[in-house]
């Protein structure tokens, strides 16, 4: 023991010439910030981010954007703390000394998500007058929903100088959102900071109002009550307009699914209980192509739906030719044999690709230009949707033109409207039978590849498709494409706006009551075929 | 008096049934135990529920075998029939649930339920119960026929909203707050009629019963085909609009032979329960009514001993396939007997077996021919497109 | 169409037909009843879905099992028999699963079953077990409300997930606000129940609390994530509690990461998200979403890099995942095994008597011990989801946590304990010393 005390105590003595000669530099209450992130412990980061933030040294950006990002490594041996740049070159966060190499045992400084909104805070007033446009704005944004006193001055020195119109608003809200909270400001800043919170009028604004406390002065109270009422009304009328974009957006995914079976059921008069499944192999050509690029062509990721979409086509598509010419065709005429046949086929389908691609999800990512959102007034519409409904009404239009203009098209019309009259007229009628059912597979494989971005992708993706597309078709009645279009877009708003008010389950219910009573006033749907071919 | 007529292959079933009915339940309670011919238990629960599902492949049959209605939601009334069996059941545990509570049932009392719901009333009565297992699903067919056969629906659409109709079932049963167990459904039964539901006598008589249900089932959709009904049921079948324009009020008949059908289902789904010991909503799932449909197909529909063999074979099938060395490839070896009876066996198995008779018999002098009788398979109204 | 009267049907049929079709019948019961009597090994059933829509969840545990086994057996098998695994196929069917235990127990005489996921089929079962006094080993977190003789849960009670969690929330993230979004069956329900309890309890409004069901598989989720930001745009902090299950959860996620609900704003707690769920997942947009589990992959201790590196060796796949429920099935079946050795019999009613008191390693660096309510005692980590796909863990609970059977947050549950040691009783009443219902 004796030995061992000494050696301690040497090691101690040791240090504290190292620190006092070696490392003066350790002295200060930033470098002691920095070093407390080696400490891996939370409450010690978030200490040091704020000693940091607030150091005024050159190094606090730096340091704390390394942190969000996870650049920031620590030694918790030598407690020594690096920031690791972009371009792979690393610096010693105390001194900013360039340094050759990080050692092995330093890792990247951990967050959680309390420190996650201390970082945000802390760049907020970072980046404030920023060169860059779009960090400026972002910074106003987190002052707005950190709105700490400590952050009035720079964001009141950002803005005078602030010429950019947008930034300004933002920089003019943050203030007005520190004003609010800020004990000592006067009651005419505070009116005032009501009012310009007032006409942001989104829901963060109305967070902001409604989070104000007690202590503030009655006139206050009063403007922030008035104004939530404001914001809360033409809140509601927004939230309209949004069930009416998220009616649309369901809507378009269940036309998606149901297009393909539109034009087997529809048109050819086949129950194809396996359509679910060529939306399922769709998926999963996309989770192929996706595969292929990651580990081939990164660079490619951002186009890899334009590219799984004629794959799909050309996959679930040959797959339909497949099935028509082996299975469908012995089975004309038959449409419930068909059914029966169709399920045995869909459980074949299912179980085989449980075998190839294992049972569980596969991850299919959204390229950049289908992730995230934008505001639109006070709503959010995010890009994978809003791509999808592009992406379902150019395949519907497509679809259309095709079955009118081109000569497969006609071919396709003049066997569905009379069999024999069309082989007289010399069309081979099995052939177009063929296509069409490829036509309408490929199509539903087309649908997979959207679908994928929304959806997991795994065996039972087509069957919970299956029974809403049949709902769909024979709701916008057969034989019809508009009315698989105007059905679709139906049952999606009027789902959309049951949900808020009888909840999801019980708004499904009720939508299938509904087609169920529908049904029987109008037993072949909105659009029915009208003349002899509706007996046939 | 109903005349009846008996063609060969329907006397072996009833006396296989009948034979089955007596003889496993005998072996399985006098025998020793592990001797060769002992029927186990595990054995009596398994063929009982295959018993059940011949009876709800029969109900399948008669309106769609003999009259044409496919319905895709019949496992809808199979599962109502079994809930009304399964209420009555719960009613009987009594304070032996895991709470103790002497009225209400143990996912009532944890989801805080202050009291029974008043469809739950009357059920702890057998004769109530037993009501409402015909009752029930009956109502329901009557209904939704009513609306549907008035109307018209006919063909693929009826399939499509009576898929529709099991699925809303499905989603409604699910929900918690609709009173009859969610997900999990009704289960943990102790009694049946004061007897202990998994005593082997108790199985051993369920047994016996369901084979007794299997054979009246029977006998009763014998005595409605071979009637001037029947008659009617196939002409509707082949030629629906000729025999509306011939002056039969042909969605009175539908109706009949629907509701009947129905309350088959159920008494089949009434008899499940016990034997299997859960009732869950994913007997309402649209894949359970396909699949009993498939049972019909692969049985040979329009003929009543193919629709409760083709039960008995597909599940069966089922039971042996999914253990062992060949359990990841069952659903293979599922798929591809529906693909290839729907295509080689268009009339299944039996339709497929009499057919073969009858042209063997042809050429032979038609000395015995006369005596095939039998049902006629179903003429598939195959239309030239 | 020619009939024949009643009194030619005996002459129709052949009384040889008929005796012959029903020996036939009972030659073919009897021939698939025959159990092979095999001495020299020890049988162990699996009972988990390989097929159907469990299979995404279940398929794993299966493997995880055969790999226990074939670990067990490179060290000599148990009491120096072989083990032997039973695998059948429930396929997603619950009366199928009542069905094949039935079938594991009678006719393959298996001495244990590893089995089960959700509690519908765990239910289905259960009377199966108590009837032929077999052992099931339940490896998921559920909703408690149970002690059952005949069955070990291995898996989290909600006290050992989701309390553990909301303390976090409240204490950590000082959440004031929640929304607690489940789907429609009896796990959310119960857990639900228990939170609402318990936040009431800890001085939280009801208004502060909203509740929100979805059906299974529920994939449009865009009504709900806008609802769950306008709940949480009340100027309160607010957190999400899930207890949404299986497949539902992809899409959820995907629409939480486009509507761009960052975690640090609306943090979301899922009890049923892990290492697999999120396999399908591109998981940048949700880093910093959080997940409660006894067990992450991602947690360094030499236990469980082994184990990760033998259970990719064994199923020669590199990335193959670990979860927690997995990590049950190795506590239960170390547990079983140590039983087994201890009674040195593997017989049902010997084991079920050892086990209470049993304990064995976690992966996690602990020992978790059976109790005499059949559950474990387990830690309580808190991940934060990282941008590979792991869990980063930034809270765990102090020591192990033991696992309530019933729930003291439920008026109808507080005053139960299950005691299967000194009671004998999976449903005690401490108030009226009784054990209530059948217990047994």
């Amino acid at each position: 023991m004796p030995t061992n005390l000494s050696a301690r105590l040497c090691t101690f003595v040791l240090s504290l010439f190292l620190i006092a000669f070696a490392l003066p530099a350790f002295a200060g209450p930033f470098e002691d910030a920095v070093a407390k992130f080696a400490n891996d412990d939370y409450s010690d980061t978030d200490e040091a981010i704020g000693v940091v933030a607030s150091s005024g040294n050159k190094l606090a950006f730096p340091i704390i954007s390394a942190l969000q990002d996870g650049r920031l490594m620590a030694d918790p041996d030598s407690k020594k703390v690096y920031v690791t740049g972009t371009d792979g070159k690393s610096i010693d966060a105390a001194t900013g000394e360039p340094v050759a190499s990080v050692p092995d045992s330093a890792s990247a400084v951990r967050l959680n998500n309390r420190l996650r909104r201390s970082v945000d805070a802390a760049l907020g007033s970072l980046t404030l007058q920023s060169p860059d446009l779009g960090a400026r704005l972002q910074a106003a944004q987190s002052v707005f929903k950190s709105h700490e006193e400590t952050a009035l001055e720079p964001v009141e020195g950002a803005l005078a100088k602030e010429t950019n119109k947008s930034v300004k608003t933002a920089l003019g809200e943050a203030r007005a959102a520190i004003l609010l909270f800020k004990s000592d400001a006067t009651e005419v800043q505070k009116l005032e900071a009501v009012a310009t919170i007032k006409a942001r009028g989104d829901q963060e604004a109305l967070a902001l109002l409604s989070d104000i406390g007690t202590d503030q002065p009655a006139s206050v109270t009063k403007a922030a009550a008035s104004a939530i009422g404001s914001i809360q009304s033409s809140l509601a009328v927004w939230s309209t307009v949004q069930n009416a974009w998220y009616g649309l957006s369901l809507g378009s995914v269940l036309l998606l699914a149901a297009i393909g079976l539109a034009i087997t059921f529809g048109v050819m008069g086949v129950i194809n209980m396996a359509h679910g499944e060529m939306v399922m192999i769709g998926a999963y050509t996309t989770f192929v192509v996706q595969e292929v690029i990651r580990t081939r062509y990164p660079a490619l990721f951002d186009y890899s739906l334009l590219i799984a979409v004629p794959l799909a086509f050309l996959v679930a598509g040959a797959i339909g030719v497949l099935i028509e010419r082996s299975i469908i065709r012995f089975l004309y005429g038959r449409p419930l044999e068909t059914l029966l046949a169709t399920w045995g086929l869909s459980l074949v389908l299912q179980q085989a690709v449980r075998t190839m691609f294992g049972p569980t999800n596969r991850e299919v990512g959204n390229p950049s230009w289908m992730s995230g959102a934008f505001d639109l007034g006070q709503i959010t519409i995010t890009y994978n949707r809003l791509w999808i409904l592009v992406f379902t009404l150019a395949v519907f239009m497509i679809l259309l033109a095709m079955l009118r203009y081109t000569a497969l098209g006609l071919e396709m019309r003049a066997v569905t409207q009379n069999r024999r009259m069309a082989a007289s007229m010399g069309i081979a009628t099995s052939r177009v039978d063929a296509l069409t059912f490829g036509l309408g597979s490929g199509i539903a494989g087309i649908a997979g590849v959207a679908l994928s971005q929304i959806d997991n992708v795994s065996p039972n993706l087509g069957q919970s498709y299956i029974i809403d597309s049949f709902m769909v078709v024979v709701f916008g009645g057969v034989g019809n494409l508009w009315g698989t279009l105007v059905g679709a877009f139906t049952l999606g708003i009027a789902n959309k706006f049951l949900e808020p008010v009888a909840g999801a389950v019980l708004g499904k219910i009720a939508i299938l009551v509904l087609i169920i009573l529908f049904i029987q006033k109008r037993p072949r749907g909105l659009f029915a075929l009208k003349g002899r071919a509706v007996e046939a | 008096m109903l005349t009846r007529s008996l063609d060969r292959g329907a006397a072996i079933f009833l006396a296989v049934v009948a034979a089955c009915g007596i003889l496993i339940p005998l072996s399985n309670l006098l025998l020793p135990a592990g001797s060769f011919l002992q029927v186990p238990t595990y054995l009596v629960a398994l063929w009982g529920k295959y018993v059940c599902y011949a009876i709800l492949a029969l109900s399948i049959d008669l309106i769609w075998g003999y009259c044409g209605i496919l319905s895709l939601g019949h496992g809808a009334f199979f599962a109502l029939g079994g809930y009304a069996m399964g209420m009555y059941l719960m009613r009987q545990i009594g304070t032996r649930g895991v709470y103790g509570n002497p009225i209400l049932p143990d996912f009532m009392v944890f989801l805080n339920w202050q009291k029974l719901p008043w469809y739950w009333y009357g059920f702890d009565m057998f004769w109530f119960a037993a009501l409402m297992v015909l009752f029930v699903p009956g109502l329901l067919a009557f209904c939704f026929g009513w609306l549907a056969f008035r109307s018209r629906v006919t063909g693929v659409y009826l399939s499509i909203i009576t898929q529709a109709m099991t699925y809303a079932l499905l989603l409604a049963f699910f929900r918690n707050d609709f009173g009859f167990g969610g997900n999990n459904g009704l289960t943990d039964f102790k009694d049946i009629l004061g007897f202990n539901v998994q005593a082997e006598g108790t199985r051993a008589a369920l047994f016996a019963l369901s084979c007794l249900a299997l054979i009246l089932s029977f006998l009763i959709c014998r005595a409605v085909v071979s009637s001037k009904l029947g008659k009617v049921l196939i002409a509707i079948r082949d030629a629906e609009s000729r025999s509306r324009f011939l002056g039969y009020r042909v969605e009175s008949y539908k109706l009949f032979v629907f509701t009947l059908s129905a309350c088959m289902a159920g008494v089949a789904g009434a008899l499940y329960v016990p034997q299997v010991g859960i009732i869950n909503p994913s007997e309402f799932a649209p894949g359970n009514s396909i699949e009993a449909v498939i049972w019909v197909a692969v049985g040979g529909r329009g003929t009543l001993v193919g629709a409760a063999l083709g039960a008995i074979v597909v599940n069966y099938a089922k039971t042996f396939f999914t253990s062992g060395m060949l359990a990841p490839y069952w659903l293979f070896m599922l798929g591809a007997l529906f693909i290839l009876v729907t295509l080689l066996l268009p009339k299944g198995i039996v339709g497929t077996f009499n057919a073969w008779r009858e042209t063997s018999k042809e050429r032979r002098p038609a000395a015995s021919a006369a005596a095939e009788d039998g049902v006629t398979e179903p003429k598939m109204a195959e239309k030239a497109r | 169409m020619p009939t024949k009267s009643i009194h030619d049907i005996a002459a129709s049929f052949s009384r040889r037909g008929v005796l012959a079709a029903t020996t036939g019948l009972m030659l073919g019961l009897a021939s698939i009843s025959g159990a092979k009597a095999a001495d020299d090994t020890i049988k162990v059933g699996v009972l988990h879905s390989l097929s159907g829509t469990m299979a995404i969840s279940e398929t794993t545990l299966k493997d995880t099992i055969l790999f226990l086994i074939d670990e067990q057996n490179k060290k000599g098998g148990v009491l120096g028999k072989k083990l032997e695994a039973v695998v059948v196929d429930p396929a997603s069917n619950w009366p199928l699963f009542a069905e094949k235990a039935r079938e594991l127990i009678t006719k393959d005489k298996v001495s244990v079953v590893f089995g089960c996921w959700t509690s519908v089929s765990r239910k289905s079962v259960l009377p199966v077990f108590k009837e032929l006094n077999n052992i099931l080993f339940y490896p998921v977190q559920y909703e408690g409300e149970e002690s059952e003789r005949n069955v070990f849960y291995t898996g989290a009670a909600p006290n050992q997930q989701a309390i553990p969690a909301v303390d976090y929330l409240m204490k950590d993230e000082k959440v004031k606000r929640w929304v607690l979004a489940g789907t429609d069956y009896v796990y959310p329900r119960t857990t639900n129940k228990i939170l609402e309890a318990y936040l009431k309890s800890k001085g939280v409004a009801q208004e502060d609390i909203m509740i929100n069901y979805t059906p299974f598989g529920h994939s449009d989720w865009q009504t709900i994530v806008a609802d769950i930001k306008k709940f949480g745009s009340a100027g309160k902090k607010t957190a999400v509690v899930s207890t949404i299950n299986g497949d539902a959860n992809v899409p959820f996620y995907k629409e939480l990461g486009n509507q761009g609900i960052k975690a640090k704003d609306i943090p979301v707690v899922a009890f049923s998200v892990g290492e697999e769920e999120l396999a399908g997942l591109d998981t940048k947009p949700l880093v910093g979403h959080l997940a409660a589990w006894n067990y992450f992959e991602s947690i360094k201790t030499p236990a469980n890099e082994k184990f990760i590196k033998d259970w990719q060796a064994y199923t020669k796949n590199p990335k193959r995942t670990t979860n927690d429920p997995m990590e049950a099935h190795v506590i239960g079946f170390n547990m079983w095994v140590k039983a087994v050795e201890k009674v040195k019999s593997t017989d049902p009613d010997k084991v079920i008597d050892a086990l209470p008191g049993i304990e064995a390693a976690n992966l996690t660096g602990g020992t978790s011990k059976m109790l005499p309510n059949h559950h474990i005692t387990k830690p309580v980590f808190i991940g934060e989801i990282k941008a590979n796909g792991q869990f980063d863990v930034v809270w765990k609970t102090p020591g192990l946590v033991a696992g309530d059977a019933w729930s003291k947050e439920l008026d109808g549950s507080k005053d139960l304990i299950g005691d299967w040691v000194g009671k004998k009783c999976g449903n005690f009443n401490t108030k009226t010393n009784k054990c209530l219902g059948s217990g047994s």
